[in-house]
């Protein structure tokens, strides 16, 4: 996690990209919520040796984020932060496989090549992710959640959360400068703080709620939450996840890169 | 401690989000049952706290390093189980959308693993039981030191546990216990350390806060028993259901190698990966699928047209078309940007 500022403005930067319109802005967030889940499930039902066969995977995101005008920089970065998680994990498979595995005559090691398919597979679904994130944002996501009959008590909890984290980030971010302007130490908080620094933060939260509540009964809130305009998805909505689907569905059931592969390695011939 | 969605088959992640679905769903049945409407702002508002103190830095007593707070016990202290659950739920989904922590697919599981342990089965059973009737200093600390140890001991082995059933990758379970276990170890005494230091302070400054929450639960040990029974049989639903659909595939396929080399399988000569066929057999999405046999040529003439076959020739042409479609959708990428250029323009 990064810190608490960077975060706050993270947050901010998905909901101006998702603010932007687009033919992918325009799309229902349900359409693009299942696309990507379809998206995710194939490309982690590969076998744990798939390198080249996942190449055509790459193409749903670079279409999704070039028509929904999404900038490579913040998901990249995104991206970077948690690489080394990823990495970290697969690179344990080299040291523990120490089998090999024929290409080209040359013997590869098997683990590495786990270690590959693992980044690869890592990247390209939390690319997916962000983008959808990107082109949709969390109103979307309510309201898909919503179509797909998931209780209001939950979408509610969500998008409160949602809508106050930015707000508490903030308050606790000036505690925290606060803190370290204070204190010699930067290396976190010390420990004879952690209650009464944390604690603070959290009675001011539950006073930020009460204040909240009480907001919200006076301007009428009755367990509803408006997540914005409430759509049914259309046609085009239903061909955008028909043809994605059948895109991912033949990527699966058939090497993609190797059939090219071989028509041009043919042709040259 | 969140998964990634490399590291998970999408029968584990789809057992897994049936099993956190069926758990949620409970919780929501007694949230909207047992408390007021007043709970729903308190628990947004809860979320928004722990997300904002996940990331403030602890220095780790004696180390030098620093860590960080996971906050499902404290959720469930102050919130009690089944709201602190759904509160936590929230938040792992915001971190998997927008902070990409874990993915669409692994959320399930990281729920589970951050929230379940924490709220069902380390609260309840441990901390509720330590604490009991007196909210005495030394046990606050007690109780929440050990539930917060052991809520993430059992949260870092459910991560093992996924993980190598998944098949994703080749660590051995015991390698991976014993490196993810200690790790763990560590930050949940931080986090028991934390969790005790906030608890106290509350104590302290509104005592009325933990009193409430802890009248709340006066049910909470009683219906563990229905969430276990709900939730075992939701896992076998899912993983039979799923395995189900799975398998229809890799029966195809071996339908289709039975019919051109006249076997059922194709059959490797290592006897290591004989074990670990079996072993992908009951695990693996589509365990057939792409399965290679290491280190030899492939057995048969008739085998190596199949799909797996390692030869020069197919993986020159796998290069290839692989940097071709690689290009193509770069070249995609650039025509569609270019025309939002000239779009934007006129």
């Amino acid at each position: 996690m990064p810190n608490l500022v960077n975060a706050t403005y993270n947050i901010r930067r998905f909901d101006e990209l998702a603010r932007q319109d687009s033919f992918i802005h325009r799309l229902h967030p349900l359409a693009k919520l299942l696309a990507t889940l379809i998206y995710t499930v194939v490309l982690v039902s590969y076998d744990k040796y798939a390198t080249i066969a996942l190449m055509p995977f790459l193409i749903f995101p670079v279409f999704m984020a070039a028509a929904g005008r999404i900038p490579a920089g913040p998901i990249l970065k995104r991206l970077l932060y948690i690489e080394p998680m990823i990495i970290c994990v697969g690179l344990l498979n080299p040291l523990f496989d120490r089998s090999t595995t024929g290409i080209l005559g040359y013997s590869v090691s098997s683990g590495w090549l786990i270690l590959i398919s693992i980044v690869i597979k890592g990247s390209l679904a939390v690319t997916s992710a962000l983008i959808l994130m990107a082109t949709t944002g969390m109103d979307g996501i309510a309201l898909s959640l919503r179509k797909l009959k998931v209780p209001k008590i939950f979408v509610l909890q969500l998008m409160l959360t949602y809508r106050y984290i930015t707000v508490l980030l903030e308050e606790a971010a000036r505690i925290i400068q606060a803190y370290s302007l204070r204190a010699f130490d930067p290396k976190g908080l010390k420990r004879e703080v952690w209650g009464p620094l944390l604690g603070q933060i959290l009675l001011r939260t539950l006073d930020q709620a009460q204040r909240v509540y009480g907001a919200m009964c006076l301007r009428g809130f009755n367990g509803e939450y408006n997540t914005g305009k409430n759509t049914s998805p259309g046609f085009g909505d239903y061909l955008f996840v028909a043809g994605w689907g059948a895109f991912i569905a033949a990527s699966r059931a058939v090497n993609l890169p190797l059939w090219l592969g071989n028509i041009l390695i043919g042709s040259v011939k | 401690m969140h998964m990634a969605d490399a590291l998970i088959s999408p029968v584990v992640g789809g057992a897994m989000w049936a099993a956190t679905a069926g758990v949620a769903a409970y919780s929501i049945k007694k949230v909207q049952s047992d408390i007021d409407q007043k709970k729903v702002p308190l628990m947004g508002v809860m979320g928004a706290f722990i997300f904002a103190a996940q990331m403030i830095n602890f220095s780790v007593p004696g180390t030098g390093s620093s860590g960080h707070l996971g906050g499902g016990l404290i959720l469930a202290i102050l919130l009690g189980p089944y709201a602190g659950f759904l509160t936590m739920a929230s938040i792992l989904t915001i971190q998997a959308l927008f902070f990409a922590d874990g993915g669409l697919l692994a959320l399930g599981a990281n729920i589970f693993n951050l929230g379940f342990f924490t709220c069902f089965l380390a609260y309840p059973l441990i901390y509720k039981k330590i604490i009991g009737r007196e909210f005495s200093a030394k046990r606050k600390m007690t109780a929440s030191m050990v539930s917060a140890i052991v809520g993430l001991q059992l949260g870092a082995f459910g991560v093992v546990l996924e993980t190598v059933l998944s098949g994703k990758t080749e660590l051995p379970f015991r390698a991976f216990v014993l490196l993810m276990q200690p790790i763990h170890l560590a930050i949940g005494i931080v986090e028991g350390l934390v969790t005790a230091a906030v608890v106290s302070f509350v104590w302290k400054a509104r005592p009325e806060i933990m009193e409430k929450a802890a009248l709340n639960q006066a049910l909470g040990n009683l219906s563990i028993k229905k969430v276990m029974i709900g939730l075992a049989v939701m896992a076998v639903f899912a993983g039979a259901v799923l395995s189900w659909f799975a398998s229809s595939h890799p029966d195809g396929l071996e339908w289709s190698i039975f019919k051109t080399s006249g076997r059922e399988e194709l059959e490797s000569t290592d006897p290591a990966h004989k074990k670990m066929a079996a072993v992908q057999e009951e695990t693996a999405f589509l365990p057939d699928y792409g399965f290679k046999v290491s280190g030899d040529e492939s057995p048969t003439k008739g085998q190596s047209e199949k799909w797996p076959a390692v030869s020069a020739g197919t993986t020159v042409s796998g290069l290839v078309g692989g940097s071709m479609t690689l290009l193509l959708a770069a070249f995609m990428g650039f025509v569609i940007n270019m025309k939002n250029r000239t779009g934007k323009k006129t």
